[in-house]
């Protein structure tokens, strides 16, 4: 099983259209990787269901960049 | 996508009229067609229709002013099927009055059936849409959006809206190969035109430079091209059918 790090940087490669070694932690999905607000939208049901979850509206606005969405999964699903 | 659609079409207010014209034209095109209602009896009467056409889909009973309902309904048509590919919000309702004499709640019940009801409908669809990557949202509208109407201020400003709706939405999610389009009947032959007296109908009809009231089959017509395959090319567009009486 990979670390909820590697198979968030995964979905973020696969949605965004990046490499994956391109997805550094500390990344903005929007200023580094070029997302654009649809997109983020979209990383946000990725991650819902690879982690089987409903991550609310409000929350999901917060999430930015790869070390938020790492953050998020870790305080809610652990 | 491929030409041959076995997708899932969500009509609202398909118990009759345009709706109903509407969702019988998609089960003919092959779309799994799920019709709604606002009570059981209208529900089990789109059931039936659409079991007699073979069609696999059935009715189901919405409130489109309900959020929390909306949300149950999309996951039940989920859950039984799939998430809708194409949605047609065709539900509305009219309550006339000048202005001067309008309630506030003859205002905002219509605002809210027939332009709330968008946000939401749309808003549960869109999740499925953007992740095929394909979809097809279509609005009817009305001609009394563009031209308005005396006694309607309510129900033209819903129309306007929609299209304005429309558009702004098209190019929201145009990236993810969905469409969003207005249908905008002119006066068509249903129970809601029926009422109207001997009188006003010449006086209607003499308007129209086609001479007649539309079918509602020819409404369903334009919705059937707009959800299909090939029309993936208009988006943000207002189709018209009046027989001539706005252009």
């Amino acid at each position: 099983m990979s670390s909820i790090e590697e198979r968030v940087k995964k979905i973020v490669a696969e949605q965004l259209g990046v490499k994956e070694e391109e997805v550094q932690t500390s990344a903005s999905f929007v200023e580094d990787l070029g997302a654009d607000s649809l997109d983020t939208v979209e990383l946000v049901m990725a991650l819902e269901e690879e982690f089987e979850t409903e991550i609310p509206d409000e929350e999901a606005e917060k999430i930015t960049t790869v070390q938020l969405a790492i953050d998020y999964i870790n305080s809610n699903l652990t | 996508m491929s030409d041959t659609p076995v997708k899932v079409a969500l009509v609202t207010g398909a118990s009759r009229g345009i709706g109903k014209a509407i969702a019988e034209r998609l089960a003919e095109d092959e779309f799994i067609v799920v019709g709604t209602a606002t009570s059981e009896a209208g529900a089990a009467g789109i059931t039936e229709y659409l079991q007699q056409m073979q069609n696999p889909g059935c009715g189901m009973v919405l409130q489109v002013g309900d959020t929390d309902n909306v949300t149950a309904v999309m996951a039940a048509i989920k859950e039984r099927y799939e998430a809708p590919a194409v949605l047609v919000n065709n539900a509305g309702i009219t309550r006339d009055n000048i202005l001067m004499r309008m309630k506030e709640d003859e205002w905002g019940d219509v605002i809210d059936t027939n332009l709330n009801a968008l946000y939401r409908t749309s808003k549960a669809v869109l999740r499925g849409m953007t992740k095929a990557r394909w979809g097809r949202i279509i609005n009817i509208t009305s001609v009394v959006g563009a031209m308005g109407n005396a006694g309607q201020s309510n129900y033209a400003a819903t129309k306007a809206g929609a299209e304005g709706f429309s558009r702004a939405l098209a190019r929201e999610v145009g990236s993810r190969s969905i469409t969003v389009n207005s249908v905008a009947p002119g006066f068509i032959d249903t129970d809601m035109t029926r009422e109207l007296g001997d009188d006003q109908r010449e006086l209607l009809q003499q308007q129209i430079p086609l001479g007649r009231l539309g079918s509602a089959a020819e409404v369903a017509a334009v919705v059937s091209f707009l959800a299909s395959a090939q029309a993936a090319y208009i988006t943000g567009e207002t189709i018209h059918i009046n027989g001539g009486m706005y252009m």
